[in-house]
């Protein structure tokens, strides 16, 4: 693993790396994040490689949920929120992209899966038509294919005009990401997904994405290890508000570099 | 770009306002501001209409209006004082009848009775406040009138007639038949808010007066009532707003008789019935303008009172007395 | 047992007994209502009762068609003018207000509610009667539909504040503009509050009467268009029940059985909808 590209007149952190030969999706520099006078992000600098799956993990509110939050800029629907320095999505500053562009670009699952009161068919059609159905597809055809992605396809196939409530809280979450998959974003992040999903729900989507991760880069929130060290490639230690260690999920369950990480890794706190 | 402060919204003023409009989330709040900033707009033209409607007969009697118990069309006299005096009357003998009822009602629903008999009739009594005020003044003149003539008005001018309250013929119309009637209108309001202000008292306020030995009521009366007792109090204010704007049940049975009586069983008047009957007949602009002045009397009296239930009730919700 | 104790329990078992017939008596109250009109209303009401008009003075028969039309007129302008007011500006209020224009609405709203419906009809009164010079349809609907705002207003702001934020989320994660998501996720979402709010603030403007003393007055025939004196149902019960003619009395009694029963139906209807539930998803 190499240093990520350098910002400007800072000294590389021995503990944030980044993998070799990867091409950077997200550049994140001298990140900070403010709600109101607290500040609740500090001093995050590093890159999120794409086309693998990046978890991020750390104790209950060390900010990773924050973070993530700033990558598609959810984080300006809180009042009083300020963010200072950057973040490049494929070198472009995404505080000047449209906002409509980033998010259909970036999209996101939540933790509680949180279906739209419509059917499961509309759900997953509403950023379809919203955003327009790509060429060349109808808007059936967009559906199919995206709840194929999100392997649920055969289990909703007949009842796509029944209401999203009526499925199980797995299959709720799967069609999020169903939903979420239907506007072809480049990015998927998504937060704590399975925290509310029993084991065998949880797995369905750890697999799911595994097969994800060649269309889409992924970032997952993750206070879960075990899940961390299953489906991840790379991954971010987070503690109070600040990331301590980034480097290959191996590498780091292994051979962390900083002792905050160890500590948290071997279960001394959190 | 340099790093560098970049609070969201100066991130949004940076796109141009065109930009903006365009993705349409200004229109929308544009709007929406208008239809809200309209309801505004409503309320103080209300208000506006009603003084500069009432300027003629405002200038003609100024303040004197408030103490005059003239209410002649033909000399062109007018004053409030007998329509004040009936509607605080009636309003006061309906709490009166009301209170007791309601609050022993909301105690009885609330503390007393298992929780499925308590939610259907609750229902039931929360239909009562839908029923329209005409179909009350069509009981009122019809059930209610007879039976007070026949009955209950003898009944207590034989036993109190000594008070000066229950002397003079009796009609079966007047201030206590419509207090009655008004009553039984309000009742639904005291009877629902209370029930659910006692509801939201904290089990462990009961628990505590139950497990120092006091009985079912001595806990209700001693500990839970008073807990909730503000907003009680302030179901009453709401359910006397109520009273005071009520018109056409009161106008059916109040014999419409601008004087001011002692005795309870005297025909009187109200603001609202004095509107209600008159205003189409009023010949020439100072009667059709007092009696606006009236009704913007009356609104006047509403506001405020309204003002307060508010204020005792938000005091329920943040004093610390029950947090709901 | 000590004395006092006996005279403890003694009251206990009393104002159990007094408040449960403080609560029953209220109770019976409606069941009167209804039975009473019942008995004297039901058997008046014929099919002549609902499509014939008045006959004149005197004459026995006709019937109340007008007054069931001219109802329905007067509450369509109520309709039209009191639900889009108060949608929208309850949407203002869950979505997008800062504080004191907030606090402004709500208390200018909570004003309107408070305000003796014969004070809103002088409102419409000298906003729409005096510069026409007649009494008319829209006067009486505007009355009652400045009464419709605070009622459907308060409804949807209460139920699209209800709704989860996370449904909003997922919409903006989506790449949803702020608008399109509350209109096509949340205001969806709080449909059901919504409709029950509306259906209850119709209800309630159905049996008004005194706004319509002086703005859409009467009328024995048939009113054309929007600006003539038009009869309604609750004025027409007013009117007859306060006339010394028998027969006229007994319409009345049929005439307010019937707005009683539409007044009731619509109620337990809205409360019905509100119960049945939404499902939120867990």
């Amino acid at each position: 693993m190499a240093y990520p590209p350098p910002a400007e007149g800072k000294k590389p952190d021995a503990a944030i790396r980044f993998p070799a030969g990867a091409v950077a999706k997200f550049q994140i520099s001298d990140l900070e994040f403010y709600y109101g006078p607290k500040k609740v992000l500090m001093d995050i600098s590093f890159s999120i490689p794409e086309k693998t799956i990046t978890a991020l993990i750390g104790p209950s509110g060390c900010g990773k949920s924050t973070f993530l939050r700033t990558l598609n800029r959810l984080s300006e629907t809180v009042h009083h929120s300020r963010m200072e320095g950057k973040i490049l999505l494929d070198g472009t500053d995404i505080e000047s992209m449209d906002l409509v562009t980033l998010r259909r670009q970036v999209g996101m699952v939540f933790q509680k899966p949180n279906p739209f009161p419509k059917t499961i068919f509309d759900n997953v059609a509403y950023g379809l038509r919203v955003n327009g159905v790509p060429r060349g597809m109808t808007l059936a055809e967009a559906v199919e294919k995206s709840l194929r992605r999100a392997a649920l396809w055969d289990e909703v196939k007949d009842s796509l005009r029944k209401s999203a409530y009526a499925l199980s809280g797995g299959q709720q979450q799967r069609l999020c990401i169903a939903r979420a998959l239907a506007v072809d974003p480049e990015v998927l992040l998504l937060d704590e997904p399975c925290s509310a999903l029993d084991p065998i729900a949880t797995a369905k989507i750890e697999d799911l994405l595994l097969t994800l991760k060649d269309i889409c880069t992924i970032v997952i929130v993750t206070h879960n290890m075990q899940q961390a060290a299953r489906v991840s490639t790379v991954t971010g230690f987070f503690l109070l508000g600040r990331l301590i260690e980034f480097n290959e999920t191996r590498i780091l369950f292994k051979t962390p570099v900083r002792k905050e990480t160890e500590d948290y890794i071997t279960g001394r706190f959190g | 770009m340099a790093a560098g402060s970049r609070p969201p919204q100066a991130a949004a003023n940076a796109k141009s306002f065109a930009a903006r409009l365009r993705n349409g989330d200004e229109i929308a709040h544009l709007i929406t501001l208008i239809f809200a900033a309209l309801v505004c707009l409503i309320v103080g033209l209300l208000v506006f209409q009603l003084y500069r409607n009432s300027s003629v007969s405002r200038h003609q009697f100024g303040w004197t209006f408030f103490v005059s118990r003239a209410w002649d069309p033909v000399f062109g006299d007018f004053g409030a004082l007998p329509f004040i005096y009936g509607t605080v009357v009636t309003s006061v003998l309906s709490l009166m009848i009301a209170v007791p009822l309601g609050v022993g009602g909301a105690i009885f629903l609330a503390e007393f009775a298992p929780p499925r008999l308590s939610d259907m009739l609750t229902f039931v009594v929360e239909l009562l406040a839908a029923v329209p005020s005409v179909i009350f003044g069509l009981l009122g003149i019809f059930v209610v009138v007879p039976v007070m003539r026949t009955t209950v008005d003898p009944f207590l001018q034989k036993f109190l007639g000594y008070t000066p309250l229950f002397t003079g013929p009796i009609y079966g119309v007047g201030f206590l038949t419509a207090g009655v009637v008004l009553a039984i209108m309000i009742v639904p309001y005291i009877l629902s808010v209370s029930r659910e202000v006692l509801l939201a008292v904290p089990a462990d306020q009961r628990e505590a007066a139950l497990g120092l030995g006091a009985t079912r009521w001595e806990a209700i009366w001693q500990v839970v009532v008073p807990y909730a007792k503000t907003g009680i109090l302030g179901s009453i204010f709401l359910a006397l707003a109520r009273a005071l704007g009520e018109t056409m049940a009161v106008t059916m049975v109040i014999g419409n008789d601008p004087k001011i009586s002692a005795s309870l069983l005297a025909p009187g008047y109200t603001i609202a019935a004095v509107i209600a009957n008159e205003f189409t007949e009023a010949t020439g602009k100072l009667y059709l303008q007092s009696l606006i002045e009236l009704g913007l009397v009356l609104f006047i009296i509403t506001v405020i009172l309204n003002g307060l239930a508010r204020l005792l009730i938000l005091a329920t919700t943040k004093g610390g007395t029950i947090q709901t | 047992m000590s004395f006092r104790m006996a005279r403890r329990r003694v009251v206990n078992v009393v104002m159990l007994g007094a408040t449960g017939v403080c609560a029953v008596m209220s109770v019976l109250a409606l069941c009167f209502i209804l039975g009473y009109l019942l008995w004297n209303g039901g058997h008046y009401l014929s099919w002549d009762f609902l499509t014939k008009l008045p006959t004149p003075v005197g004459q026995s028969g006709g019937g109340m068609a007008n007054a069931i039309v001219g109802s329905g007129k007067i509450l369509l302008i109520a309709a039209v003018t009191g639900i889009p007011v108060g949608l929208l500006a309850g949407v203002y209020l869950a979505e997008f207000g800062g504080n004191t224009m907030t606090f402004m609405v709500r208390y200018a709203a909570d004003l309107l509610n408070g305000v003796p419906s014969i004070v809103t009809g002088i409102f419409a009164y000298t906003l729409v009667v005096l510069p026409f010079h007649e009494f008319s349809a829209l006067a009486g609907g505007l009355a009652l539909g400045i009464m419709v705002i605070p009622v459907v207003m308060r409804s949807t702001e209460d139920f699209l504040r209800a709704v989860p934020g996370t449904l909003l989320e997922g919409a903006l994660a989506l790449g949803t503009s702020r608008w399109r998501g509350i209109a096509t996720v949340v205001v969806p979402a709080a449909f059901r509050g919504i409709a029950t709010g509306i259906l209850l603030s119709m209800a309630r403007v159905a049996g008004e009467t005194a706004p319509l003393l002086f703005t859409s007055f009467n009328n024995r025939y048939w009113s054309t268009g929007w600006m003539q004196p038009t009869a309604s149902l609750p004025v027409m019960i007013f009117t007859y029940a306060i006339s010394p003619y028998d027969d006229w009395q007994r319409q009345a009694w049929a005439a307010g059985f019937v707005l009683l029963m539409l007044v009731l139906l619509i109620n337990i209807c809205a409360r019905a909808l509100l119960l049945r539930g939404q499902p939120t998803g867990r």
